[in-house]
C-alpha cells in the first residue's frame, strides 16, 4: 500500500470529464476501456521502491505533486520554437503536438503517399475507425502497470498512422510532443498508435521535449503492431525539461516475418521511465532495441524491458548503452521470457555504462526465463570507466585532456546512433549526442 | 571398486596377524586416519622433524571441519576410515609384461589418440626397463635442468634434498586450513612434482615429457609446488591425453604456484579419467586445490586445462593478483558425457594495483551429462584499476544434458572495469542438417564445431598438447551426436 | 532434372505430405505457395534430405538417380542446395572456411582438385558482389551476428559459390526489408541459367515481382492442388488461400 500522499485527486476530475465525452460521442467500447483502467489505477496506486519492477526509480515525488492537466487554457507555440527538436529536411511528414493536443498549424503531412492515413488519434476516433477500435489499448495492458492504467484512463490525443497492405513508406515520420511548462506542475497523457499491414513498411520517430523548465510529467503510452512481414523502424527522442518527469509506455506486437527496431535516446528529463514490452507473436519475427541515455547531474533514467518470446525462430537484440556524468544514475533491466513452444530462440542482451564521475551510478540486472530447451540466450554487462590509455594517446597526439575524454564518450555514444534509421537521422542524432559531452573545444567539423 | 575393496580386506586381515605399531618394514599401512599413521608415513618417507609437525598440525584441524557439500555434485559419502593413506610405490612386479598383454581397447585408444609408441608401454603399466631405456631419457633431461640450475624433483626427494625451499613456501598459497580437502591432503599427501626455477632463468623445455612417463605412478594425495623466482619462466604440462585408470576412488591434491615479481608460470592439464565400464561405474572423485600467488609486481600466471573422462570433478583453479601489475588467467575446455558431473570454476583475487584477469571457460555437455560453472571474481578495496573479461561458454550436444553458470562478481573498488558474457549455445541437428546440406559428413561437421567453439582455449595450449587435446575431443566426442 | 512421383512424408508420425508430383527441368524456375502448415518447408527439407522426415511412400528421382537413397551430404555433392528459412550461426567457424570445406568436398565428387586458398578467395570476392556482401562479413563465424536480411543474403552468397544443379530456396523472402528483398532477388535472377532448376518456396507474393516464375504451384494440406503460370500468383494474392484452401478440402472429403 501507499504510504506516500498521493496527489490523485486532478487525475479523478479530469476522468470523469473524459467519461463523459466518451459517453457523449458515443464511444462506448472507449468507455468501458478507460472505467477499467482507472479503476484500476486507483486500487494499485503509484509504484514504490517496495515493488520488484520499481526497485531502483523512486517516484514519491511525483506521487505527492498534484499535476494539473496542461494546456489549459492552451499556449500558443510558434514553428520557430519547434524547429530546434526537428530533423530539419528528413521529417517528410510530421505531427505535432502542443500540451497533448494535435497542432494542425505546424504539421505537415505534405510528401506521404496517399495509402496511409497519419493523423491525431482524438480526430481519427471521434470519426471512427475500425483499425483504432481493433488494436487501442489491445496490446499496452495495465493490470500491474499503474503509469500506463492511469494514460489509458485519461488519454487525450496522440499520432495514429496505420500503413496498409505492401505499403512502403521509406520517408520518416516524425511525431513530436512539446511540453510547455507552465507555473503549476503540469502533465499529458499522449497516446500513440502505430499499426502495419501486412508486408509494409515504415519509419517512425517520436520526440518529447520541453520548452521551459517547469515542472511537469509527460506520461505516454505507444502500441506498434506489425502485421505477418512488415518492417516498422521506430525512434524515440527525449529532450524534456530539466524539472520534468517521463513515464513512457511503447509496447510492440509482432506477427510473424517481421521486424522492429527500437531506438531510445534520452538526453533530457529529470527523472525518466522507459518501458519497452515486445511480443514476438510469430515465427521468424526479429525486435531490435536500443539505447543511449547520455545524463548529468542528478537525472535518473530506467530501462526497463521485457522481450516475451512467444513463437519459435524469434531473435531478439538489445543494446542498451549509458554515459553517466555528475551524480546521475542509469538503471537497466532487461528481462526476456522464452515460452515454452518459442524453440529456435535467439536473444542477445547487451548493457554497457560507462561511468564518468565519482558520484555516477550504473544498475544491471539482466533476467532470463527460459522455458523453452532449444534456446541460445546471450546477456553481457559492463560498467567501466574511460580508458585510460586510450586518453593517453590521444594526449600524445595532441589533444588536452577535455578534448581527449570528449572524443571517447562521443565514440562510445556514438556507437549506439550509427544504428539508427533513417540514415538521415544519424546526423541530427550526433548533434544531439555531441551537445551532451561534457565541455570540450572540440570542433564539431573534427568528428565525422 | 571391488579391487580396492578386497586390498582392505587384505590388509584388514594382515592387521590382525601382525598388528602395525612398530612394524616400518611392511609396505603399506591399514585403512584409516590416525596421529600414528601419519607418523610411519612420514618416517617411511624420512621427512624432516619440520615436515612431520606440519602435517600433524593439518591433521588435528581436519578433525574439526566438515566435509562440504555443493548442490550440483552428487556422490554416494566417502569413508574415510577405508582409506588406505600409505602405500608403497609401484613396482610393476605384477604388471603385463610386454604390450602382448595389455587390453587391446587401451591400445586401440592410444593409437586414435597418436601417443608415441614408446610411450605406450609406460602408460599402460609394462615394466619401463623391459621395453625402451627411460632411465637414459631421463638423465638426459635431468642433466640439462640442473646446468641452468632448474631444480624438478619429485616432492619427497624436495622435502629432504631442499628444505629451506619447502619450508618458505608450502603452504604460502594454500595454507593448510584452507578447505577439507586440502587439509586433509596436507595430512597426509603422498608425493607430486616440485620445482624451483632460479632468477631470471628462463625454462627451456615444458615441463611434460618428462612427467608423463611417471604419470602411471601419481598417487592420490598429490603435492605440487613450483615456484619461479623473479624473472622466472616455467611451462608444466599435467597429465595426459591417455585415458587414466586408477582404483583410486579419491583424488584430492593441492598445487601451488608462486610466481615472484617478473615471473611466468603457464600450468596446462590435460586429463581424461577412464570411463571405467560403458555405465561409467568406478568413476573418481577428483577434488583439487589449485592456486596461484602471482606474488611479484608484473608476474603472470595462466591455467589451461582441457578434461574429458568419467570424473566428478571438483576443481577451481585460482589466482591471487597480489603483485602490482599482476595478471591471472584461466582458460578451459571441460567435456562431460553420459552421466558425469562436473562442477568447476576459477577463482581472481584481485589484491594489488593494476591486475588484470582473464577467464575463458568452455564446457561441452554431451549425453545426460550436467556441466556446472562457478566463476568468482573478487576485486578488493585496494585494488585499483583492475580488469577483468569472463567469457563462459556453454555447448549442449543433445537434448537431454545441461549446462550451468554461476557467476560471482564482488567489486569493491569503484575504478575496477569488468566485463562478462556468458553464452549457451547447442549442436543440434540443425546445425548438423546445415553442414551436412553444404556437403560435410557427420563426423567432419562435429569436429568443425568443436574445435571451433574450443579455438580461443586451444590457442593457450603448448602446441604438442593442443594437437593432442583435439584429437581427444575427437576421440571423446565419438558416439555422442548423430 | 527432378521427377517426384506420388511422395508421402512424415515427421514425428504425423503425414505432412500426401503425395506431391511435381517435374522439374534445367532451366525452369517453379514457385511452390501455400498457407502456413502446408507442407512446403517439409518439401524443401525432404528433398534436401533431412533425416528427421521419413519418405513413407513415393519416388523422387534427380538425374536419372533415386534420390531418397542418398544421404543428405551426398544429394549436396551431386549439386543440390537448400537455402534454409532460418539460416543457423555456428560461432567459431567462419564463412570462408565452412565454404571451402563445402567447396572442396564438393568438387571431390566431381573429379576435381581441391581450391587453393588464393583461387577460393578470389572466387569468394567475385561472387560477394553479386549480393552486394562485404568481404570481410565472411570471416566472422558464420551467420553470427547477421540480421535477418544478412543471413538470406548470405544463403543467397553461398549459393553462388557453392553453384548447384538444383538450387531450393525455402522462403528466402520472409522478413525482408524492401532493400534486402531487391539484393536477393538480383542475387537469384543472376544465378538463373540454362542448366540450373530453382525451386522457390514463399508464403508471400512480393518476391515474385523480382523474380518471375516460369510454373506456380499452390501446396494445400501435403498436395499440390492447382498449378499455372505468374499470373496464378497475382491471383493467389488478391483472393488469398481461402477460397483454394475450401476447394482442397471438399476434394478431400470427395476422395476419402
Amino acid at each position: 500500500m501507499v504510504e506516500v500522499q498521493e496527489k490523485t485527486d486532478a487525475f479523478v476530475s479530469e476522468f470523469r470529464r473524459c467519461e463523459k465525452n466518451a459517453t457523449q460521442a458515443g464511444h462506448d467500447w472507449l468507455f468501458a476501456i478507460r472505467g477499467k483502467a482507472f479503476a484500476r489505477f486507483a486500487e494499485l496506486g503509484f509504484p514504490t521502491t517496495r515493488d520488484e519492477e520499481w526497485q531502483n526509480t523512486n517516484v514519491a515525488s511525483l506521487a505527492k505533486t498534484a499535476f494539473e492537466p496542461a494546456g489549459r487554457p492552451p499556449n500558443r507555440v510558434t514553428a520557430e520554437q519547434v524547429k530546434p527538436f526537428t530533423f530539419g529536411a528528413a521529417d517528410v511528414g510530421r505531427l505535432v503536438f502542443v500540451d497533448g493536443r494535435h497542432a494542425p498549424e505546424l504539421s505537415s503531412l505534405d510528401g506521404l503517399p496517399n495509402e496511409i492515413t497519419v493523423a491525431s488519434l482524438a480526430s481519427v476516433i471521434r470519426s471512427g475507425h475500425a483499425t483504432v477500435e481493433q488494436h487501442l489499448s489491445k496490446h499496452a495492458g495495465f493490470e500491474d502497470q499503474a503509469f500506463t492504467a492511469l494514460n489509458t484512463a485519461l488519454m487525450e490525443d496522440g499520432a495514429f498512422v496505420h500503413v496498409p497492405k505492401g505499403i512502403v513508406v521509406e520517408q520518416l515520420i516524425h511525431i513530436i510532443h512539446i511540453s510547455t511548462a507552465a507555473k503549476t506542475p503540469s502533465v499529458t497523457h499522449p497516446r500513440n498508435l502505430i499499426v502495419a499491414d501486412a508486408s509494409s513498411q515504415v519509419v517512425i520517430a517520436e520526440t518529447y521535449a520541453g520548452l521551459d523548465d517547469g515542472v511537469y510529467l509527460t506520461n505516454t503510452v505507444t502500441e506498434i503492431v506489425a502485421h505477418d512481414n512488415a518492417v516498422v523502424d521506430h525512434c524515440k527522442v527525449v529532450r524534456e525539461g530539466e524539472r520534468s518527469y517521463h513515464m513512457s509506455t511503447l509496447q510492440i506486437h509482432q506477427y510473424r516475418d517481421t521486424t522492429t527496431t527500437s531506438h531510445a535516446f534520452m538526453m533530457g528529463g529529470s527523472l525518466t521511465r522507459n518501458d519497452v514490452n515486445a511480443v514476438l507473436d510469430g515465427e521468424g519475427g526479429t525486435c531490435t532495441l536500443n539505447g543511449l541515455s547520455m545524463l548529468d547531474g542528478t537525472q535518473h533514467v530506467d530501462n526497463h524491458l521485457r522481450v516475451d518470446h512467444a513463437k519459435p525462430h524469434c531473435d531478439s537484440r538489445e543494446f542498451f548503452k549509458n554515459v553517466l556524468d555528475g551524480a546521475s544514475r542509469g538503471v537497466f533491466s532487461g528481462r526476456i521470457v522464452v515460452h515454452k513452444d518459442a524453440q529456435k530462440t535467439d536473444a542477445k542482451q547487451s548493457n554497457m555504462s560507462l561511468l564518468l564521475s565519482d558520484k555516477s551510478q550504473a544498475d544491471s540486472k539482466p533476467q532470463l526465463e527460459i522455458f523453452a530447451d532449444d534456446v541460445k540466450c546471450t546477456h553481457g554487462a559492463t560498467i567501466g570507466q574511460i580508458d585510460k590509455d586510450a586518453v593517453f594517446y590521444l594526449r600524445s597526439r595532441g589533444l588536452d585532456e577535455q578534448a581527449a575524454h570528449g572524443m571517447l564518450v562521443y565514440a562510445f555514444a556514438r556507437e549506439s546512433i550509427a544504428h539508427a534509421r533513417p540514415e538521415s537521422l544519424r546526423a541530427h542524432l550526433e548533434d544531439l549526442a555531441f551537445s551532451r559531452l561534457p565541455e570540450t573545444r572540440l570542433p564539431r567539423e573534427d568528428i565525422s | 571398486m571391488s579391487r580396492a575393496n578386497s586390498t582392505i580386506d587384505e590388509w584388514a586381515e594382515r592387521e590382525y596377524k601382525y598388528g602395525f605399531v612398530t612394524d616400518i618394514e611392511t609396505d603399506s599401512v591399514p585403512p584409516g586416519l590416525s596421529e600414528d599413521v601419519i607418523r610411519v608415513i612420514s618416517a617411511k618417507k624420512q621427512e624432516p622433524e619440520f615436515m612431520l609437525e606440519w602435517r600433524l598440525k593439518a591433521y588435528r584441524h581436519w578433525q574439526t571441519m566438515k566435509e562440504p557439500t555443493w548442490a550440483n555434485v552428487k556422490y554416494p559419502p566417502i569413508n574415510y576410515d577405508e582409506i588406505i593413506y600409505y602405500s608403497a610405490p609401484k613396482q610393476n612386479k605384477d604388471g603385463p609384461k610386454s604390450l602382448d598383454e595389455v587390453d587391446p581397447k587401451l591400445l586401440e585408444t592410444y593409437e586414435k589418440l597418436g601417443i608415441p609408441l614408446a610411450e605406450r608401454a609406460a602408460l599402460a603399466g609394462v615394466a619401463v626397463d623391459a621395453v625402451f631405456d627411460s632411465v637414459s631419457v631421463a638423465t638426459t633431461f635431468k642433466g640439462k635442468l640442473s646446468e641452468l640450475g632448474i631444480i624438478f624433483c619429485p616432492f619427497s626427494e624436495a622435502v629432504r634434498e631442499h628444505p629451506d625451499l619447502i619450508r618458505k613456501y608450502l603452504g604460502s598459497v594454500v595454507p593448510y586450513s584452507d578447505n577439507f580437502f586440502a587439509t586433509l591432503n596436507s595430512a597426509v599427501f603422498t608425493d607430486g612434482s616440485f620445482v624451483y626455477i632460479p632468477k631470471g632463468v628462463r625454462c627451456p623445455m615444458e615441463l611434460s615429457t618428462y612427467f608423463r612417463i611417471n604419470a602411471a605412478s601419481t598417487g592420490q594425495f598429490e603435492r605440487t609446488l613450483i615456484i619461479a623466482d623473479e624473472g622466472a619462466y616455467v611451462s608444466y604440462l599435467e597429465g595426459c591425453t591417455a585415458p587414466m585408470r586408477d582404483e583410486n576412488q579419491l583424488h584430492a591434491a593441492v598445487v601451488e604456484l608462486v610466481a615472484l615479481g617478473d615471473a611466468t608460470i603457464k600450468y596446462s592439464t590435460v586429463q581424461n579419467w577412464y570411463p571405467g565400464d560403458e555405465n561409467g561405474v568406478g568413476g573418481i572423485y577428483n577434488f583439487v586445490t589449485k592456486r596461484g600467488k602471482c606474488q611479484g609486481d608484473n608476474s603472470r600466471i595462466s591455467w589451461t586445462q582441457v578434461e574429458t573422462g568419467s570424473a566428478i570433478t571438483w576443481k577451481y583453479p585460482s589466482c591471487i593478483l597480489m603483485g602490482d601489475n599482476s595478471v591471472g588467467e584461466f582458460y578451459s575446455i571441460a567435456m562431460v558425457n553420459n552421466c558425469q558431473q562436473a562442477d568447476t570454476g576459477t577463482k581472481m583475487i584481485h589484491i594489488g594495483k593494476n591486475t588484470r584477469s582473464t577467464i575463458i571457460s568452455k564446457g561441452i555437455s554431451a549425453g545426460r551429462a550436467q556441466n556446472t560453472y562457478r566463476g568468482a571474481v573478487k576485486i578488493n578495496s585496494g585494488a585499483d584499476n583492475a580488469r577483468n573479461f569472463t567469457q563462459c561458454d556453454s555447448l549442449l550436444l543433445g537434448d537431454k544434458c545441461g549446462a550451468h553458470t554461476f557467476p560471482y562478481i564482488e567489486v569493491k573498488n569503484n575504478t575496477a572495469k569488468m566485463e562478462h558474457e556468458a553464452t549457451t549455445s547447442k549442436i543440434g541437428e540443425d546445425q548438423l542438417f546445415y553442414c551436412n546440406q553444404r556437403g560435410l559428413n557427420l563426423e567432419d561437421a562435429v569436429s568443425m564445431i568443436v574445435n571451433g567453439f574450443c579455438k580461443e582455449v586451444f590457442r593457450e595450449l603448448p602446441m604438442e598438447f593442443a594437437v593432442e587435446a583435439q584429437r581427444l575431443l575427437d576421440v571423446s566426442l565419438e558416439g555422442s551426436v548423430g | 532434372m527432378l521427377e517426384i512421383r506420388n511422395l508421402h512424408a512424415h515427421v514425428e508420425g504425423n503425414e505432412i505430405l500426401k503425395g506431391i508430383n511435381l517435374t522439374v527441368n534445367a532451366g525452369e524456375v517453379h514457385t511452390i505457395m501455400g498457407p502456413n502448415g502446408s507442407g512446403k518447408s517439409t518439401l524443401a527439407q525432404v528433398l534436401a534430405g533431412r533425416d528427421t522426415y521419413e519418405v513413407t511412400e513415393g519416388e523422387v528421382t534427380y538425374c536419372g538417380e533415386d534420390l531418397i537413397e542418398l544421404s543428405c551430404d551426398a544429394r549436396a555433392r551431386k549439386g543440390i542446395f537448400l537455402a534454409f528459412q532460418y539460416p543457423v550461426e555456428i560461432p567459431g567457424v567462419s564463412t570462408n572456411y565452412f565454404l571451402r570445406a563445402a567447396l572442396n568436398s564438393i568438387r571431390k565428387e566431381q573429379g576435381l582438385d581441391d581450391l587453393d586458398a588464393v583461387d577460393f578467395l578470389q572466387l569468394v570476392k567475385q561472387k560477394a558482389k553479386l549480393v552486394e556482401m562485404d568481404g570481410s562479413l565472411l570471416k566472422r563465424s558464420i551467420n553470427e551476428g547477421f540480421s535477418g536480411g544478412e543471413k538470406k543474403r548470405n544463403e543467397i552468397f553461398q549459393m553462388a559459390v557453392l553453384d548447384p544443379k538444383l538450387a531450393i530456396l525455402d522462403e528466402t523472402d520472409s522478413g525482408l526489408d524492401i532493400d534486402a528483398l531487391r539484393i536477393v532477388s538480383n542475387g537469384i535472377n543472376k544465378i538463373r541459367g540454362a542448366d540450373r532448376a530453382i525451386i522457390l518456396v514463399t508464403h508471400y507474393q512480393r518476391l515474385l515481382n523480382y523474380v518471375v516464375p516460369d510454373f506456380v504451384h499452390v501446396l494445400v494440406g501435403g498436395r499440390i492442388v492447382k498449378s499455372g503460370g505468374k499470373e496464378l500468383a497475382l491471383e493467389l494474392e488478391e483472393s488469398g488461400y481461402a477460397a483454394i484452401e475450401k476447394a482442397a478440402e471438399q476434394a478431400a472429403t470427395v476422395a476419402s
